[in-house]
């Protein structure tokens, strides 16, 4: 029994690694759209540095909650970089998809975990963005190098990729856990719609969710979704610090273990409803 | 039967083919909207989702602005985009983009598709004009709900800013947003063409949603060492800052001299661009190859 777990391992890790180099072959299929759609991705960037510095030429102030201008235009350019890790798109819909569609039962028939397949997926996804982002990326904080106030220290700096990775995990678990909502119910689009809305304006990805006071501005503290933008970037611009950062970052991962165990639950009962017909 | 009798088919299409051509393009895309009416109101419910969601984007994106609103009196200093007038180029940004979005961006969402799957013979082969076909086949009536959020807003915001339009920016306003329409589109059908070439045009369709994004601001804030380059270019090259600014200036404040001269510009800019596009979407037509045999 120990022998088989202890050769059970290798040929296991050697399926995943077939299955992470298969992903990322697939991923490079178009990699000169993917280079010329990330370099592109920053063009509101540009609008919003013109928005903000409009804005800040209106006000009069040096600061709006907290940010000068230079902090707005640095917090867009990290919450890039956070949505980056965190963004999963079209993963719910492609889970619904293939729930409705039967093509799931491949996975139940298979040796194959699903949510592990898929995870593999998204990391050969982010690995292959990465590589073939990262010039347009170093390029686009190249040029705007004059709105930040240099390195964070090497605990922030930890911190930051700590939070950034927990967030691509949070954003994972939360968009298969809503793919999963397919098992119960035919048509999740307007469920996903509502999701994409919370995502974007709860995520601090329009605006630093600082900027928000009173029992609103409570109520987007208390939600996941500030972990895929707001969080990273507020980490590296030393607006969360101290406590503080120790806090967010426990409760982060405190939300990341209640995702897993809410996305593992859902396919367990999700599959013993399932039904799937035909060849 | 009298076989001498004409069948009611012929009889449709002599009564057909004796129409002027617009009054015939004008009865088929009349079927088109009737045929994507029936089609949406077969699923209300989803209609009635699809309504709401617009909506809510609208009213995201409306608490934003007011959120940055309540941190400044205006949008740039001296420009004179306050609240009430950024509201009010706001409805026009809803009136542009809502029609758009609701007559052409589903169809030529769908041009790419059909050019990678070889559907686009069936276009072809149909006795009508191929960019009337593939431009207006589909319309997303859910997508007008931001129309009469526009209008809402917009009155709203008139009211706000005290401001009451003369007689003659009243008639220029939608003819202006008709421009801004018609500019867009030229855009996104020249872009949307490109799948003849390239096979895959993701990138360039998301291209579209970006530098559209610049026309959704002011012209004003596009000021400065990088912002006047940019403001020269989206204007007089690629003239998507004239999309919403003149029909809103027209809205909102008597237009000066440099003004109308913009707006005599958007008239040329929107014919230029038409015929453009027509162009670039004849010669994409004629390098389509059919993958379906």
């Amino acid at each position: 029994m120990a022998a088989a777990a202890i050769h059970a391992s290798p040929s296991k890790l050697k399926t995943w690694w077939t299955i992470l180099r298969i992903c990322i072959e697939e991923r490079l299929v178009y990699r000169g759209d993917f280079a010329l759609g990330t370099l592109m991705r920053f063009l509101p960037l540009v609008t919003q540095v013109f928005l903000w510095s409009a804005v800040f030429a209106g006000t009069k102030q040096q600061e709006i909650a907290g940010y000068s201008y230079r902090d707005f235009v640095a917090y867009y350019l990290l919450t890039n970089v956070a949505r980056a890790f965190s963004s999963m798109p079209g993963l719910a819909t492609g889970i619904a998809r293939q729930v409705r569609g039967g093509e799931i039962k491949k996975f139940l028939i298979q040796p194959v975990d699903m949510v592990g397949f898929l995870l593999l997926s998204r990391v050969a996804h982010k690995l292959v963005y990465y590589g073939v982002a990262l010039a347009p990326f170093a390029l686009v904080f190249y040029l705007c190098r004059g709105f930040f106030n240099g390195w964070p220290d090497a605990a922030t700096m930890t911190a930051f990729v700590a939070s950034l990775l927990m967030g691509f995990l949070i954003g994972f678990y939360m968009e298969a856990l809503m793919g999963m909502l397919g098992f119960w119910m035919l048509e999740v689009s307007s469920l996903l719609f509502v999701f994409i809305l919370f995502t974007f304006f709860f995520s601090g990805h329009m605006f630093p969710i600082d900027m928000l006071s009173g029992w609103l501005g409570w109520f987007f503290r208390q939600m996941p979704f500030q972990y895929l933008a707001y969080f990273p970037a507020a980490i590296f611009l030393g607006k969360i610090s101290g406590p503080d950062l120790a806090w967010g970052l426990a409760v982060e991962f405190a939300w990341l273990i209640a995702l897993i165990i809410a996305c593992r639950t859902a396919f367990h009962y999700g599959v013993k409803r399932y039904a799937g017909y035909g060849g | 039967m009298n076989s001498e009798l004409p069948t009611r088919y012929e009889i449709r299409t002599e009564r057909a083919s004796a129409r002027s051509a617009p009054s015939r393009y004008g009865a088929v895309f009349l079927m088109f909207a009737r045929n994507s009416l029936v089609r949406d109101m077969t699923f209300r419910a989803n209609f009635i989702i699809e309504v709401i969601s617009a909506l809510s984007w609208m009213s995201m994106y409306l608490g934003f602005y007011i959120l940055i609103f309540e941190y400044t009196p205006s949008i740039g200093a001296g420009t004179g985009w306050g609240k009430y007038q950024f509201f009010a180029f706001l409805a026009t940004t809803l009136f542009v983009n809502s029609i758009v979005e609701a007559f052409f961006m589903p169809n030529t969402e769908e041009l790419s598709e059909l050019i990678r799957s070889g559907g686009l013979d069936f276009a072809l082969l149909k006795p009508i004009d191929t960019q009337f076909l593939v431009s207006l086949q589909r319309v997303d009536w859910s997508s007008l709900a931001n129309f009469l959020f526009a209008a809402c807003l917009l009155g709203y915001s008139l009211l706000k800013i005290g401001h009451v339009p003369g007689w003659p920016q009243l008639l220029l306003y939608p003819l202006y947003v008709g421009c801004g329409v018609g500019m867009l589109y030229s855009l996104m059908i020249t872009l949307a063409a490109t799948s003849i070439w390239l096979g895959r045009n993701q990138t360039l369709y998301d291209f579209w949603f970006y530098i559209t994004n610049f026309s959704r601001y002011p012209r004003e804030i596009y000021s400065g060492t990088y912002g006047t380059p940019l403001n020269i270019a989206f204007t007089y090259i690629l003239p998507v800052l004239l999309v919403v600014n003149v029909p809103a200036w027209l809205m909102v404040r008597p237009l000066n001299a440099e003004e109308w001269s913009l707006a005599v510009y958007a008239l040329v800019a929107t014919a230029a661009c038409l015929a453009l596009s027509r162009w670039v979407f004849g010669r994409a037509l004629l390098s389509y190859r059919s993958a379906s045999s």
